[in-house]
């Protein structure tokens, strides 16, 4: 029983993560139909910069808060010299392009600066080692990163509902012309959501840190589980993104604990049934 | 649907990104002769005759990139101490990605060959590039030194008469290991190890000895290559009321694994022992404290007792600024295996078999330890060491506990 309970723990804190990751593809896919690959690249360089600011400033917390910016200025610059040409309808194929060649060169940029080295992040002194919970101990820190999970899916849930932003992002989303000529300037609320979105995944990759190693290849292996909860939650919507990454999570954890090599195949299953069966998403009604 | 769509570009994107990758690490010449050196290259005054073309098959980008850096830089660091020369020629090294796909490994080999002209090969990280690329070393006759990669099939049914292994087979040094645990770890065990062809050819090396000496293996978990967690494979392990675990997970698997298995509590009631790429000098600074007390076996320890290796690792630390690893020492014995054959040749290495025998001939003390290749196998003999994670003056390094003894892979 401990185990199962245990385990469970372990899913929550991995969904957390994919939560975060998730969270800024489906923002920049629901307002904008960008489908943004570099977001692995930016999850990654959100790590390698923590890493960075960690070990000059000696501090896990300024690390967390700083990171974001750093990959927030990458994707500010890409989107600005680039990115913004190609929005609109019959712009996919270019955005994808222009977007996956940008994670390869973040992922050859972030080789130049921090080298082929695999690199770690320590979790700050308080939560370090195992807290005990009665019937098992679990690690401290990944008992925080559920809470960080949490507390981004409340505030995220506060402000799409109760603030002028989050009405000018629902609008952008659910119309984009008719938003614009009611005065919502569609491109600025699409530049400030790509940019949102990657700092989302850097504080993601910067959070996950203490949790994985720093390495290359993880940027694309976090974009593929990334691509399935977004498809799972129902592209674009972001009420259910949480509910997706938990579901991922558990799959992928218990799979691999009962069935190892199947872990991952099961994980597709499930997206492929989600696909066929509900293609809107799994937690969305079946009208919307 | 756009998946499929998506899925189509991003292949095509990833296969014009690879292709273009490779143009510009072309050729990379060891640099100028030196001059005089010390030791068994003293002789050595200005090469004059023609530039000895070695081409280098590795991975220099991807999981295992800083292998492939360590084998290079171990090449480097060997080749300079005979002057960068052999046989009275000058050394080039020209470097190719081997990438982690085989496909590309082999197009590559076949570039070196056919458009590059090269004398020698040398190189390969991944087991299943060295399978990929063996028909072809075959056909071509020119001698490969394989610097990696330890598919025990190499050295049995993919054996060919062209093949050198200057590194070990994934056999040699786990078998070493499973008596040494029974005797003191205990007679029942948990397997963890990465779900491919290395990863299972390791633990099968550990169970023959292991089983052979009376003992049980309980439970067995493999992971996916490339996990980025293990909390459900540590779970099973701590569930399995084993007396300890054995492993084998390199690169990002081991770091996190073994961040994991301490964080998880598990290490004081399960010890865990490994493979030793697992907390091998390349990954042991990152992983840490978290590694200590962890015991492995492998062909080196980073402190081993004999005056080869210290000086080798005084030498590699003067000129790299870091700790040398395994895959530093792999690359040292494969320049010297390499210079020492070409020399007995008086730099004629036209003929790959004569070439061959001439690299069986060669052996030499080792930062390792006694190195000789088997004349049978074309697989190296050495020692197996039995080491332990311990902190060194405010760093952790592998220190050696035990000489386990002197291995060679059975070749069937």
């Amino acid at each position: 029983m401990s185990l199962y309970l245990s385990q469970f723990l372990h899913a929550w804190a991995y969904a957390s993560i994919l939560y975060l990751l998730a969270l800024g593809l489906s923002l920049t896919f629901g307002v904008g139909r960008v489908l943004n690959l570099a977001h692995g690249g930016f999850y990654m360089l959100g790590g390698y910069a923590g890493y960075s600011i960690l070990r000059s400033l000696d501090n896990f917390w300024l690390a967390v808060l700083l990171a974001p910016f750093v990959a927030m200025a990458v994707a500010l610059v890409a989107e600005r010299l680039v990115m913004r040409r190609f929005y609109g309808h019959g712009m996919e194929m270019h955005q994808i392009l222009l977007t996956f060649g940008l994670a390869f060169v973040i992922s050859d940029g972030i080789r130049e600066v921090w080298g082929a080295r695999i690199l770690t992040v320590q979790a700050p002194e308080l939560l370090r080692g195992t807290a005990d919970l009665g019937l098992f101990t679990f690690p401290r820190y990944r008992l925080f990163v559920i809470v960080v999970g949490i507390v981004v899916a409340v505030g995220l849930w506060a402000l799409i509902n109760y603030t002028d932003a989050g009405v000018k992002i629902r609008a952008a989303a659910a119309d984009g012309e008719i938003a614009e000529t009611l005065g919502v300037h569609t491109r600025r609320v699409l530049a400030m959501t790509f940019v949102a979105g990657v700092g989302l995944a850097a504080f993601g990759g910067v959070v996950a840190a203490p949790m994985q190693a720093l390495a290359q290849g993880v940027d694309f292996q976090m974009l593929i589980m990334a691509l399935i909860v977004v498809v799972i939650a129902g592209l674009g919507k972001l009420e259910t993104v949480y509910w997706a990454a938990l579901l991922v999570a558990l799959v992928e954890i218990f799979g691999r604990l009962f069935v190892p090599r199947a872990a991952i195949f099961l994980v597709f299953t499930l997206m492929a049934l989600v696909l066929a069966f509900r293609p809107t998403g799994l937690f969305t009604p079946r009208s919307a | 649907m756009k998946l499929r769509k998506l899925a189509a570009v991003g292949l095509s994107a990833a296969l014009l990104l690879t292709a273009c990758g490779g143009e510009d690490d072309g050729a990379a010449p060891a640099g100028e002769p030196e001059g005089t050196a010390e030791g068994e290259g003293g002789e050595a005054a200005e090469a004059t005759g023609d530039p000895l073309r070695v081409g280098v098959v590795i991975m220099t980008s991807g999981v295992y990139a800083q292998l492939g850096e360590d084998i290079i830089d171990g090449m480097e660091l060997y080749l300079g101490t005979v002057g960068n020369q052999a046989g009275d020629r000058p050394i080039e090294l020209l470097i190719e990605d081997e990438t982690a796909d085989t496909g590309t490994a082999l197009e590559r080999t076949r570039r070196l060959v056919e458009a590059e002209e090269v004398d020698i090969l040398t190189g390969l990280i991944s087991t299943g590039s060295a399978y990929a690329v063996a028909d072809f070393v075959e056909q071509s006759q020119i001698p490969f030194v394989v610097s990696n990669a330890g598919g025990d099939d190499l050295a049995r049914g993919e054996r060919s008469e062209f093949i050198v292994r200057t590194s070990f087979s994934n056999w040699q040094n786990n078998y070493a290991v499973g008596e040494w645990y029974y005797d003191n770890v205990g007679e029942t065990v948990a397997l963890i190890a990465s779900d491919y062809a290395a990863g299972q050819e390791h633990m099968r090396g550990f169970r023959e000895s292991f089983e052979a000496a009376g003992g049980q293996v309980v439970d067995e978990v493999y992971t996916p290559l490339g996990s980025t967690d293990f909390s459900s494979a540590i779970g099973r392990l701590g569930a399995s009321g084993a007396d300890g675990v054995y492993g084998f997970l390199a690169g990002t698997d081991g770091l996190i694994f073994v961040q994991e298995y301490d964080q998880s509590g598990l290490k004081e009631d399960l010890p865990l022992v490994a493979s030793g790429f697992m907390v091998e000098e390349d990954v042991l600074a990152e992983i840490g404290e978290a590694a200590l007390g962890v015991r492995s076996g492998l062909h080196w320890a980073y402190d081993l007792d004999n005056p080869e290796n210290q000086e080798f690792v005084q030498m590699w630390e003067e000129e790299y600024g870091r700790a040398p690893s395994v895959y530093s020492v792999q690359g040292w014995d494969t320049a010297r295996v390499i210079v020492e054959a070409v020399e007995a040749l008086g730099g004629d290495v036209s003929d790959g078999a004569a070439a061959v025998d001439a690299m069986l001939q060669v052996e030499f003390d080792s930062p390792r330890g006694p190195f000789r290749i088997d004349p049978e196998t074309h697989n190296v003999v050495h020692h197996v060491y039995l080491r332990e994670v311990v902190d060194m003056d405010g760093e952790v390094h592998n220190t050696m506990l035990e000489d386990l003894g002197e291995f060679a892979d059975p070749g069937a």
